[in-house]
């Protein structure tokens, strides 16, 4: 075990004093128990995901049985067959990785270069709107996705955005706009005036000052809220689910797993479900775990401090 | 004449726009210069009038106004409309109908019934997710390097599962055949409340159970980011302060509410605010473990209205209606977050 923080080591003979904290007189036993707390939690937090895919991969009398196991004893990979197949859906899994996929790469594409515009605008320039323009867009990520879907869902019937991949692209890039602005803008700010200065002192135009001193400084923080929209635009569903009509074949990743639920014959496949839902979350949790440091940062940054 | 050849486009840096007091501005009416290409005129016309911002901000606003401030007002315009199959086909045109949408709803059970069933959801999953976060918050500022890096993993692999994903994992686990906690519930014994009629409970059929799976769901998904969030705060506070009180006898109930609550006071207040509207606004998740819309005496507000509108056939005002009152409840909670944000500097 690691060696515990200094503060947490005088805290057993200090809390003795305390009638209960007498339990806590070793140090040892006090980490201890802080060490299977930390387990408890860690286990009961997985145990979903890891019941989700341990159930992927049990066959149907596993999956039924009157004592169900942790761990599949017969493992197989007939859910999963079963479910890239798409013999019940119509068209295989590959083509709603591909929808997912087209619609979160352009929709995070839009998005990313629209707000590095705005976020260079909000976060290099001192101008009237400014401070309205940042309360709008704190107010505008509030909005209730469910609300707005049914003023969108008639505005994009006459466009022919119904049922289309681009009608999706289009909210998504929308809908995580406000977000990316708004945390680009603090990477934006953070770039020292100097450097514009100088360069702009050497000859350096607008594009050159853009290109060769802002974009490299500001990418990291690219990255991180692309993430954001990367995250909303793979796992959304009011929209997709409003948009993409009786025709399976322009379903999107959560439609296709939530499909599964209600459209399976002779009762509920969980087999099936577990396996559809694990083929679209182990992407999400591997990403995840890559960018682990950078997003836990990213996301206080992001959401607390502004 | 100033040499307007020198200021080629993008001579001064983006931040150009606050140098209003250049010569061009002080000496030129307007610009006359021959020789410019247009493309020079319109980079010394931005620059002179500092549209710079303006021009950056113009592609994302407009996308922002098209598709998010548009629709929001349209639900204010489409509540007060008879918006139904025929309008949106085109066979009639819409009439205002002042207020019958707004008295329909209010005359209808079904809405205060999910009105009742979003706040108390709310009046319950909010407090737990803070407690449950705050709590593996202080866990984790406790933990060894290893053991914390180890619970934030698990804690940050729940947050990242997708709200589907997270939604047919639990009606698994929930479900009557094979789900693992009737059975655990089935072998539990008598005096944890365990026994065998738990076997082949059916969760998802009506309101308490149904919202049951739907808080431990929810608490389950939304308590990593309170914990990270807390934590982050604690590792802001000098750690004199809790030392010195811990010499000073203080237990760790005291020392949190008289010196970590009072300094993480506005982040609490921030992860409240967040909450409330998360938890209140929630759609995904009693979509799918009710699988709506079987059974309309489990919906919350956001079910209500969104099958009010789609279900057919369709009534997009009555369920603009709807929605209207979910945004305004949703935005003065908004309200409440932006000042909370204000005070805590975000609009430097």
């Amino acid at each position: 075990m690691t060696i515990a923080q200094a503060p947490a080591g005088t805290r057993g003979t200090q809390g003795a004093r305390r009638g209960w904290g007498a339990v806590f007189t070793s140090k040892s036993l006090r980490r201890a128990i802080l060490n299977l707390l930390g387990l408890l939690v860690a286990l009961l937090t997985l145990f979903p995901v890891l019941w989700m895919i341990s159930t992927a991969f049990k066959p149907a009398t596993e999956i039924y049985s009157l004592t169900p196991h942790p761990i599949p004893l017969h493992p197989t990979l007939a859910n999963f067959a079963h479910v890239l197949s798409g013999s019940e859906i119509g068209t295989p899994y590959w083509n709603f990785l591909k929808n997912s996929l087209i619609v979160t790469i352009v929709s995070v594409a839009a998005s990313s270069l629209l707000a590095l515009l705005a976020a260079i605008a909000l976060g290099r320039f001192q101008f009237r709107f400014r401070t309205i323009y940042l309360v709008m867009l704190l107010i505008v990520q509030m909005l209730p996705q469910q609300a707005l879907v049914i003023a969108l869902f008639i505005d994009f019937r006459p466009l022919n955005l119904l049922d289309s991949l681009t009608g999706l692209v289009l909210v998504y890039a929308a809908f995580a706009l406000p977000v990316t602005i708004w945390m680009l803008r603090n990477f934006a700010a953070t770039v020292p005036r100097e450097l514009e200065d100088a360069a702009a002192i050497d000859g350096a135009g607008a594009w050159t000052i853009f290109s060769r001193i802002l974009l490299p400084l500001i990418s990291p923080g690219l990255v991180a809220t692309s993430v954001f929209a990367f995250i909303f635009a793979y796992n959304e569903f009011v929209f997709a689910l409003t948009f993409i009509g009786p025709d399976t074949s322009k379903f999107t990743l959560p439609l296709f797993v939530q499909y599964f639920q209600g459209h399976t014959t002779g009762g509920t496949d969980w087999g099936a479900i577990m396996a559809a839902s694990t083929l679209f979350t182990i992407p999400v949790l591997a990403f995840f775990l890559i960018i682990q440091r950078r997003l836990a940062s990213g996301l206080v940054a992001g959401a607390v401090k502004g | 004449m100033v040499n307007t050849d020198k200021r080629r486009p993008g001579t001064s840096s983006p931040a150009g726009a606050a140098s209003k007091n250049l010569p061009v501005k002080a000496t030129q009416g307007r610009i006359r210069t021959p020789g410019l290409t247009p493309r020079q005129r319109v980079a010394i016309w931005i620059r002179r009038h500092g549209v710079a911002p303006y021009l950056l901000l113009l592609p994302a606003t407009a996308i922002i106004a098209w598709l998010v401030l548009w629709p929001s007002i349209q639900i204010g315009l489409f509540s007060f409309q008879n918006y139904g199959l025929a309008q949106i086909s085109g066979a009639l045109p819409t009439q205002w109908i002042g207020f019958s949408n707004y008295t329909q709803i209010l005359h209808d059970p079904e809405f205060w019934l999910s009105l009742r069933i979003s706040l108390l959801f709310a009046l319950v999953v909010v407090p737990l997710t803070l407690i449950v976060g705050t709590l593996v918050g202080l866990l984790l500022s406790r933990l060894g390097k290893r053991m914390a890096t180890f619970v934030s993993t698990a804690a940050l692999l729940a947050w990242g599962t997708p709200a589907v994903s997270g939604s047919v994992i639990f009606a698994w686990l929930v479900d009557p055949d094979g789900g693992i906690v009737d059975w655990t519930l089935s072998k539990l014994p008598t005096w944890l409340g365990g026994g065998p009629h738990w076997s082949g409970f059916s969760w998802e059929n009506s309101v308490l159970p149904a919202y049951a799976v739907l808080t431990v769901l929810l608490v389950w998904t939304s308590y990593p980011f309170v914990a990270v969030t807390v934590l982050a705060g604690l590792r802001t506070m000098p750690a004199e302060l809790l030392e010195a009180a811990r010499v000073d006898g203080a237990g760790p109930w005291t020392s949190f509410w008289k010196i970590t609550y009072p300094m993480l006071r506005p982040v609490f207040l921030v992860l409240l605010l967040l909450s409330i509207i998360w938890d209140f606004g929630v759609f995904t998740q009693p979509y799918i473990i009710t699988e709506a819309p079987g059974n309309r005496d489990e919906f919350n507000l956001g079910l209500y209205e969104y099958f009010r509108a789609f279900t057919q056939p369709p009534a997009y005002g009555i369920g603009s209606a709807v929605a209207f009152i979910l945004t305004i409840i949703l935005l003065i909670i908004s309200v409440g977050y932006v000042r909370a944000s204000v005070k805590q500097g975000v609009f430097r």
